[in-house]
């Protein structure tokens, strides 16, 4: 076992896990942060995403030993204290951007770091090319599309 | 119309919970004590299991008990079993093998689990799986169907000759053969429909808890159905009484029909739990998921249709072989058959079909309904037919399909179903519009220029959904009723809670369910609340799958709605001091007619409860109310796809650059959610069409066993699709809704497929359609040019 | 996955060390060849050395006439660095081809040149430029590193550092995506500089990346697609799969490669 400290959504959290402990397996079993999914076991389908150091990555192919002494952002992470949605969150719901919930999490977490790459005026080629590393069976895409386009507008307010 | 009733786009009530990350999956639930299950599964297709030797894997630090097949048949834990019986044209019935949750003695596919571990955490379970011995003696393994019914197959199960389950029929053989003996045109296809892996997002997990001191079963599980995994639970597998089994669905990350069937892992999970008498998990890995969930379609098919010199069509025949791989899965008989042979007659009038349909055992992942289930593959081989009968009688196929659209209802198809209303020159006319198909020719020219080939290709599809009523159901061979349960309750707030029998997984019932109680009592839609997925909670119910959620499930909660009603008028009729018959109830509001004197429901609700205003023996106390709808018939919607398409001349790959859909679901309770599953059905059915494919080698080893190799449609395979409604009312519920799940998956292949062989000029090419694929099939044009 | 030891060195040299003193051990970049294969138990090094740690290994540098990148500079750094896209952008799109953003955000050079997966893109850059790969001991010419599918002259404790990519006048790289995977069902690299004419190929080879002669020598008259316009290479050799058949593959680097041509023309 080894002993692990990082940030997630700016608490201070350690852990004692096996190196071969993921990241993902670290929020979901031992922080109970249940937002994460697992959907594959080849690193495709993106549920898992979360944001390391501010940057989206795949918390099913990274150690959690490898985020030591990092800022881990979830979907849990992102509304604020008080409830208020984030204005991505707010998009996927207005624009249907769901229907399972399943890849949400990773779709949103997704989303954000588009707009971090791409900036708030988004089209509709650059969000299907940028979520290439995000697969949803229920939506067709067709609304997760439009919810991006608004909640990377709605973000530049 | 309100902003939250009937019609009206409102926002889904369960997405708060998924968008902040709180959805509660099955993996998501947690039990003090909890345990891991791995499962140790044969590496071979086809195989005799010599010995199983578990003594390492025991020893291997937090394991709990490695258990095999031999302890689940001396526990006597029944079988898993296929709950549609199903006659071949003999009048023998269907040959249904032995299918162990955990095999015993011989494997039939890749993955078929013969131990399972029980540790303390994954890691553990999956080193000490490792150390399981299993001694196979590897046989010859048959992976297509036709070949396993050749004579000298490979006998995967004793007793069933040529591996064949059934021989069925529909129609009127000699009918379809005279109309093809004086036709002028006969127009044959053969027709591959490939086989799909569902990959619903949320792979499939189980929880199963035991508790010694009540002797009760709880089981967490992904299922679409709880009710039906309970009583199949109980009643055949023999777990626990029904009364002691407890099945919760929570949140549900997709099913596609791949979670309404019971499968081995939730079995072993409730028998491991209360062996070690701790709670057992156990969550797919999405390998496991390739090699373990029921597949879809895997039809071959000879299709043939006859039309006169006018293009009237005047038969269709059809000869189908149905892999149903490795074993039956619980509804898997019914696809091939009442699902499918009974949809030939597409939108048209044709006096005669006929239908036969082979099933077959091969050493290959169970196959059962995805998405469609059955009328994909019927609608495919109607399309297809259609399409094809046009161009070669030079016939502009929007103008064949109007010469055949049945346009008088009721009508009586020769295969069965009964359609009760629909207006298909009207969803054709407002596609083609939508579409553009007359701008189309120009079009083409300039993608021409670009060294692009376009096409154009049309589905006009109907589906039967609701899959009911039972005893039209009973009589084909379902082993359940097909209805659906509903209980309203009203607080003494005048707050409602509705149990539904229906599960929602992505569907948004906690939604569309709560306009239709907002509308019909005229309380606020906050005030509502939709219960589903926990047999402790609904008494009884069918589930979600077959669209039949709002024309079943929401009829059931409209007839436990009208029962509140009335009885809410008598307690009305109570507080006003007026006959009951004077009651009437609009807007939430009950008022005495003719008078101003009014009581809001709220207090009504409340004066049920206190029961100050009349007596025991006058009228009960409370305000709750149960009802099971069965239908008079099942629904057709029905509709119009055009796709238009590109594909790149150098590579053979495809892109799609428009997407109509004219789509009757009658009445919409929310068209926001309405077009959220016609998005989703149409991405299921262009992957299909394009690039989804489920492969086994000749040894039994599936291809495709991950996201690597197994193409799921992404954002940029896909484009914006253009969907736009008519409506008919459904005759044969309250609402008059129709279903519309499916309908995107049905239709689409058809249209891809017919624009992919308008674009490139010939009909030889399968699904799916890769770039390679197309790239061949139009090397093989050339190929006799350049000779 | 089974488990194994973790070390973060801060140095090549602690690196190294702790290579020598675990002979089953594996490096660990970015990760995302190694913890997959990993994850599926096809892979059990009994420990892995992190490098995410040792400082000097990241960056984008023009030196003299090379671009030099640090061997755990990260695909997406690479892809954004302006100082390549100013003078080789056709370097750049490659590792912007790679996986997804997400693989990207954490997947580096070094790992993947060192991985030589028969489908990677950067194998076709380093290939197609005739790239340097520096190591802890040694220079190695990228026409000597790739020996075969997932097999480099890499020897026992050798540690990737940097690869130099002398810089072209002109480069390209023309991708055809494997449908399901996103690695190169087919990648052709091109460059020209000087007189030095490369066309490299990646995820059509059975036996990993590969030079195409017959073309580079075709493109010595003209470094344009019409001078191997009709032109193909045989379709044996090629890999079979239910993706591609040879005779496609073949045929995608023909067409692959004229595009390219054409890009790096542009």
């Amino acid at each position: 076992m080894a002993a692990v400290s990082m940030t997630v959504n700016g608490k201070a959290v350690t852990g004692d896990v096996e190196p071969r402990t993921l990241l993902v397996q670290f929020l979901r079993e031992n922080l109970r942060l249940t937002g994460t999914h697992v959907g594959c076991d080849t690193s495709q389908c993106g549920a898992c995403i979360v944001h390391i150091d501010g940057i989206a990555a795949k918390a099913c192919t990274t150690l959690a030993l490898q985020c030591e002494g990092a800022k881990i952002t979830t979907i849990e992470g992102l509304a604020e204290p008080g409830g208020k949605l984030h204005p991505m969150q707010e998009a996927f719901r207005e624009h249907h951007g769901l229907q399972c919930g399943y890849c949400t999490p990773g779709m949103i977490m997704s989303a954000l770091d588009i707009v971090r790459r791409n900036g708030n005026n988004l089209d509709e080629h650059t969000i299907r090319d940028q979520l290439d590393g995000n697969i949803c069976r229920c939506t067709g895409y067709h609304n997760i599309v439009k919810a991006i386009e608004a909640g990377a507008k709605a973000m530049a307010k | 119309m309100s902003a939250t009733g009937i019609g009206a786009p409102v926002r889904r009530k369960e997405d708060f919970r998924f968008i902040t990350g709180q959805g509660q999956y099955t993996d998501d639930v947690t039990r003090p004590g909890e345990t891991r299950a791995v499962f140790v599964r044969s590496p071979h297709a086809h195989a005799k299991i010599k010995s199983i030797d578990v003594g390492a894997a025991k020893k291997m630090p937090g394991v709990i008990d490695v258990l095999t097949g031999a302890q689940l048949a001396t526990d006597k834990i029944g079988n898993l079993i296929c709950g549609w019986m199903i006659h071949s044209k003999d009048g023998s019935p269907m040959k249904m093998s032995a299918h162990p949750a955990l095999a015993a003695t011989k494997v039939n596919c890749v993955g078929d689990a013969v131990a399972v571990v029980i540790a303390e955490t994954i890691a553990q379970g999956k080193d000490a799986a490792e150390k399981v011995k299993v001694d196979y003696e590897v046989l010859t393994a048959v992976v297509d169907p036709a070949k396993a019914q050749a004579k000298g197959a490979p006998q995967i199960h004793p007793d069933i000759p040529n591996n064949t389950i059934y021989q069925w029929h529909l129609g009127e053989k000699k009918d379809v053969d005279a109309a093809f003996a004086a036709a002028k045109h006969v127009t044959k296809l053969d027709i591959v429909n490939n086989r799909l892996v569902p990959n619903a997002m949320e792979p499939r997990a189980a929880l199963a808890d035991y508790d010694a001191g009540t002797d009760n079963l709880t089981l967490w599980n992904t299922s679409q159905n709880p009710h039906v995994a309970r009583l199949v639970i109980s009643a055949f597998i023999g777990m626990a009484p029904e009364h002691k089994l407890r099945v919760i669905a929570p949140d549900v990350g997709g099913g596609f029909g791949s979670k309404i069937f019971i499968y081995p892992e939730e079995v072993v999970c409730l028998w491991a739990s209360r062996r070690v008498k701790r709670p057992v998990k156990w969550t797919s890995d999405r390998s496991e998921a390739f090699l373990t969930d029921a597949h879809g379609r895997d039809h071959v098919t000879h299709a043939e249709m006859a039309l006169d010199a006018n293009g009237k069509i005047l038969a269709l025949r059809a000869r189908t072989i149905a892999n149903l791989g490795a074993y039956m899965s619980t509804f898997s008989s019914s696809v091939p058959t009442y699902l499918y042979a009974t949809l030939l007659s597409g939108q048209y009038n044709i006096p005669s079909i006929y239908c036969e349909v082979d099933a077959v055992y091969t050493n290959t992942a169970p196959v059962d309904a995805y998405r469609g289930a059955g009328r994909p593959e019927a609608t495919f081989v109607v399309e297809r037919l259609v399409e094809v009968a046009a161009r070669q009688m030079g016939i502009d196929p929007a103008d064949l399909r109007r010469r055949n659209f049945i346009t008088a209802f009721p009508h009586q198809t020769p295969v069965i179903m009964a359609y009760d209303g629909g207006d298909y020159n009207a969803s054709l006319k407002k596609a083609m519009e939508m579409a553009d198909v007359k701008g189309f020719a120009k079009r083409k020219r300039e993608a021409a220029r670009n060294g692009k080939l376009r096409g154009m290709g049309y589905s006009t599809y109907i589906e039967a959904c609701g899959i009911a009523p039972s005893q039209a159901v009973g009589s084909l061979g379902a082993g359940v009723g097909l209805w659906e349960s509903a209980e309203v309750r009203v607080n003494p707030t005048g707050s409602v809670e509705v149990l539904t029998g229906s599960h929602a997984h992505g569907q948004g019932h906690e939604t569309t369910f709560a306009q239709l109680v907002s509308e019909r009592l005229g309380i606020p839609f906050e005030n509502v609340s939709i219960v589903h997925g926990d047999t402790d909670k609904v008494q009884f119910g069918m589930g979600t799958y077959g669209s039949r959620s709002g024309a079943v499930g929401m009829s059931a909660i409209v007839k436990a709605l009208d029962k509140i009603e009335i009885k809410a008028k008598k307690v009305a009729a109570f507080m006003l001091e007026a006959a009951e018959g004077d009651i009437e109830f609009k807007d939430g509001k009950f008022t005495v007619a003719g008078t101003d004197k009014s009581a809001a429901f709220g207090d009504v609700a409340l004066n049920a409860y206190i029961a100050h205003k009349f007596t025991g023996a006058e009228l009960e106390p409370g305000l709750k109310e149960t009802s099971f709808y069965d239908p008079t018939n099942f629904t057709f919607p029905a509709g119009c796809h055009i796709c238009e398409l590109d594909v790149d001349i150098e590579t053979g790959k495809v892109d799609i650059v428009n997407w109509t859909a004219v789509d009757d679901f009658g009445t919409i309770i929310n068209p926001m959610i309405v077009e959220g599953q016609v998005h989703g059905g149409i991405a299921q059915g262009v992957g299909q069409a394009l690039m989804e494919g489920a492969y086994y080698d000749a040894a039994g080893q599936l291809v495709t066993g991950s996201m690597m190799d197994y193409t799921m449609p992404r954002a940029h395979d896909l484009p914006s699709f253009h969907v736009g409604l008519t409506e008919t009312k459904s005759p044969s519920n309250p609402l008059g809704m129709k279903g519309c799940g499916e309908a995107g998956a049905i239709a689409s292949p058809a249209a891809v497929i017919n624009a992919i062989t308008d674009a490139i000029g010939t009909e030889n090419i399968a699904m799916p359609a890769t770039a390679s694929a197309v790239w061949t099939a139009l090397q093989k044009l050339q190929a006799p040019k350049a000779a | 996955m089974y488990n194994f030891t973790f070390h973060r060195p801060t140095t090549v040299r602690q690196a190294a060390g702790l290579l020598a003193r675990n002979p089953d051990g594996k490096l660990l970049a970015g990760g995302h060849s190694l913890l997959p294969v990993m994850k599926q138990r096809l892979a059990q090094p009994s420990a892995l050395v992190d490098l995410s740690l040792v400082e000097g290994m990241t960056g984008v540098e023009l030196k003299g006439r090379s671009v030099v990148i640090g061997a755990m500079t990260r695909h997406a750094d690479v892809a954004n660095s302006q100082v390549l896209k100013d003078v080789m952008p056709g370097l750049a799109a490659v590792p912007g081809s790679i996986g997804d953003p997400q693989v990207r955000n954490r997947g580096t050079i070094g790992g993947s040149i060192a991985n030589n997966d028969p489908n990677a893109d950067y194998p076709a850059a380093c290939l197609g430029l005739g790239a340097t790969i520096i190591t802890n001991k040694r220079r190695i010419a990228a026409d000597d590193f790739f020996t075969g599918m997932f097999s480099t002259a890499l020897e026992e404790g050798e540690i990737i550092v940097k690869v130099s990519f002398p810089v072209a006048k002109k480069a390209a790289y023309e991708k055809f995506k494997h449908p399901a995977s996103g690695f190169a069902l087919v990648g052709v690299f091109v460059s020209k500089r000087g007189p030095d004419i490369r066309v490299a190929v990646t995820g059509a080879g059975s036996n990993g990346v590969f030079r195409v002669k017959s073309f580079e020598e075709a493109l010595k008259k003209r470094f344009s697609p019409k001078s191997i316009e009709g032109m193909s290479i045989p379709a044996t050799g090629m890999n079979a799969d239910i993706h591609a058949s040879p005779e496609y593959r073949a045929h995608l680097v023909a067409v692959l490669a004229r595009r390219a041509l054409a890009k790096a023309n542009d």
